[in-house]
């Protein structure tokens, strides 16, 4: 998906001025003419330079303010994007609850089968990939993978 | 000396060569899968490095990198699908040679003289690093700097395309290295009270986002179908390669070179460097007009190019701790984690480090001829492993990797978000190389710029006093406002001639 320049020089600048007004609180060392704000500011001032040349290329070009990509007319791919954004945040939300060896199962289960791989090797994959990828984070590494509900049965 | 012999013994030790084994095999299937970069194999190293001693985890990244910028050709030459960006330069013309029954020499080719590339590029890592780490010692925060500042410019410039998105890019990542506590003032920025924020974004995370997550949606959303893939047998790459180098010794010579080169520039990598070597070649060549037709002239430029630029780009990262390339931004991250932090004093606090890495360096060029050639070999199973089983494992890997770091579901966050943002500035023309650099110095360049002026009493004429910071101080101003002067004579001309 391609946007037109204008439309992100135009949230640079929105970016900017949100940036300067937020950096108006920040304190002042005593003694001292550079304090915290000055950094971001001088970010900001450039956001509004580079903001102000994309907005004013993007006027003259007169291209649409989107172009949607080839994927974005074709529902099974918009669904593939959707899909990885979604297994992420649902690890976010169900890896404490439900644990790290049920939320994965669910995880790539669900991509695998979204991707196209059939249900009678997605399962199995599924089920031996997460017990590999536990086995080697979670007793190898040490990492602390939650159990959630299988707490009782933690091995 | 005896840092010498005790770094053989770090390098030589069965765990480490375990490592190494397993780690060259983990990057020439990366590097070999189209769709998977060598940055994002560092990326995903970086969790399982994490939990070993520092000359393993440095030499698995080392070894992964050089594999995978080598194994990257073959799918270009198998299927005319560069494995990394890295082999963009050069896939049409080997795919052109493997259809005119040069699929041996062609594999061969890319084989050989990455090792010879990436043997060069070490070789001048090994001349320059040392000796540039003592001028590094006499460097105050002026020079200091000046060099960010430059290495910033940079990484605006090389990165191919629009300038001002490159600036925009740059700006990005200097904002989001301001999140968090760490700036010379203590003071929160940017944390709208969370206190995950305090630390800033966090670096591993995010380049997990920036390189694995977005390769991920670019699969997810990708209309091409299946390519064709070259499936007879393939034979004795070897034959006709010492020929190859008779025949083309200054072709080697300058793309080794100009590889190590645009390496060691901060912001440019592997990928630029082959680019310009491939165009190089044909400029320079006494047959332009075959390339394009399934030459190898070219390939054998850009294939020592691509390999040189790996090793090149750990020059800065060593002695000013500022990165060449991407893969060497995520090892900055890596050094700090294991407390050998970049910059001359590594030279002098862990010689035999440096010594080990140098070593690794070597080791890992010269076991990619055996395991080269046996990824040649079994490149038709690699290939064939399906991508829609691959993908989602490796997501949840990255997810498990973020995670790993210090052990937060917000860095699952993180991935996703960068993730979507790398994929919008990908799709719209802005080079991702500028934010990282922009990342990994932004607190550089605030800290040097706030000692500076308090030492300067605040007089901007003190930054240009010390003679070397004084000429970088010039050469960074005229690297920065060039792009401005020739902005304004290209808007000058364009009247006359219309």
């Amino acid at each position: 998906m391609r946007v037109n320049d204008a439309i992100v020089g135009a949230c640079l600048i929105a970016l900017a001025v949100a940036i300067l007004v937020h950096i108006q609180g920040y304190p002042l060392i005593p003694g001292q003419k550079y304090g915290p704000a000055l950094f971001p500011g001088v970010i900001a001032v450039g956001f509004i330079a580079t903001g102000a040349i994309l907005f004013v290329r993007g006027l003259r070009q007169g291209a649409p303010l989107l172009v949607p990509g080839p994927w974005l007319t074709r529902p099974a791919l918009v669904t593939n994007y959707l899909a990885v954004c979604a297994a992420l945040v649902f690890y976010v939300v169900a890896a404490d609850p439900l644990g790290f060896i049920i939320t994965s199962i669910v995880f790539l289960g669900v991509l695998f089968l979204k991707f196209g791989v059939r249900i009678m090797v997605a399962l199995p994959v599924a089920i031996v990939s997460t017990l590999v990828m536990h086995t080697l984070f979670y007793k190898v590494l040490r990492v602390p993978l939650p159990w959630g509900v299988l707490e009782r049965f933690a091995w | 000396m005896t840092a010498l012999v005790t770094a053989f013994g770090l390098v030589f030790d069965p765990y480490t060569i375990f490592v190494i084994l397993l780690s060259a095999l983990f990057g020439l299937f990366v590097g070999a899968v189209p769709g998977l970069t060598a940055t994002m194999a560092t990326a995903l190293l970086v969790p399982v490095t994490f939990f070993m001693a520092p000359v393993p985890a440095i030499a698995s990244i080392v070894t992964a990198t050089a594999m995978a910028i080598f194994s990257g050709d073959i799918p270009g030459a198998l299927m005319r699908i560069p494995g990394t960006p890295a082999s963009a330069a050069y896939t049409d013309e080997s795919y052109a040679m493997t259809r005119n029954g040069h699929a041996e020499t062609v594999l061969g080719a890319d084989l050989v003289f990455s090792v010879i590339g990436g043997i060069f590029g070490t070789i001048v890592l090994v001349a320059a690093a040392p000796s540039l780490a003592e001028v590094a010692l006499k460097f105050s925060s002026f020079e200091y700097f000046w060099l960010v500042l430059l290495g910033l410019a940079c990484a605006v410039i090389i990165s191919m395309g629009d300038t001002v998105k490159g600036v925009v890019s740059l700006l990005a990542g200097l904002l989001i290295s301001s999140i968090g506590l760490d700036n010379p003032a203590g003071y929160p920025r940017f944390t709208f009270g969370s206190i995950e924020l305090l630390g800033s974004v966090g670096l591993i995370p995010m380049m997990i986002g920036m390189f694995a997550v977005s390769e991920i949606l670019r699969y997810a959303v990708t209309t091409e179908e299946h390519a064709e893939m070259f499936r007879k047998q393939i034979g004795n790459v070897f034959r006709g390669m010492w020929g190859l180098c008779k025949q083309y010794p200054w072709s080697v010579l300058r793309g080794s070179a100009l590889g190590t080169a645009i390496g060691a520039l901060p912001g440019a990598g592997a990928d630029i460097a082959a680019w310009m070597s491939y165009a190089m070649s044909k400029k320079l060549s006494k047959t332009p007009e075959k390339f394009g037709t399934g030459h190898v002239e070219g390939i054998v430029e850009a294939g020592a190019a691509n390999n040189s630029a790996l090793a090149g780009a750990w020059i800065p990262a060593l002695v000013f701790g500022i990165p060449g390339d991407s893969i060497t931004a995520i090892v900055i991250g890596v050094l700090y984690i294991k407390g050998m932090n970049p910059g001359p004093t590594i030279f002098i606090n862990n010689p035999e480090n440096i010594y080990a890495v140098f070593i690794v360096f070597f080791l890992a060029n010269l076991l990619m001829i055996p395991l080269g050639w046996a990824c040649i070999k079994a490149a038709r199973r690699i290939l064939d492993v399906p991508r829609n089983v691959l993908m989602p494992i490796i997501l949840l890997f990255c997810v498990v990797g973020a995670f790993a770091i210090n052990n937060t579901l917000f860095a699952v966050t993180v991935i996703l978000v960068f993730g979507v943002v790398a994929y919008f500035m990908e799709e719209n023309g802005y080079p991702v190389a500028p934010a990282i650099l922009g990342l990994i110095l932004g607190t550089m360049l605030e800290e040097n710029f706030v000692s500076s002026i308090i030492k300067a009493d605040g007089r901007f004429l003190g930054f240009f006093e010390r003679p070397i910071a004084g000429v970088l101080g010039v050469m960074t101003l005229i690297v920065w406002v060039w792009p401005l002067v020739k902005w304004l004579r290209s808007r000058h001309r364009v009247p006359a001639t219309a």
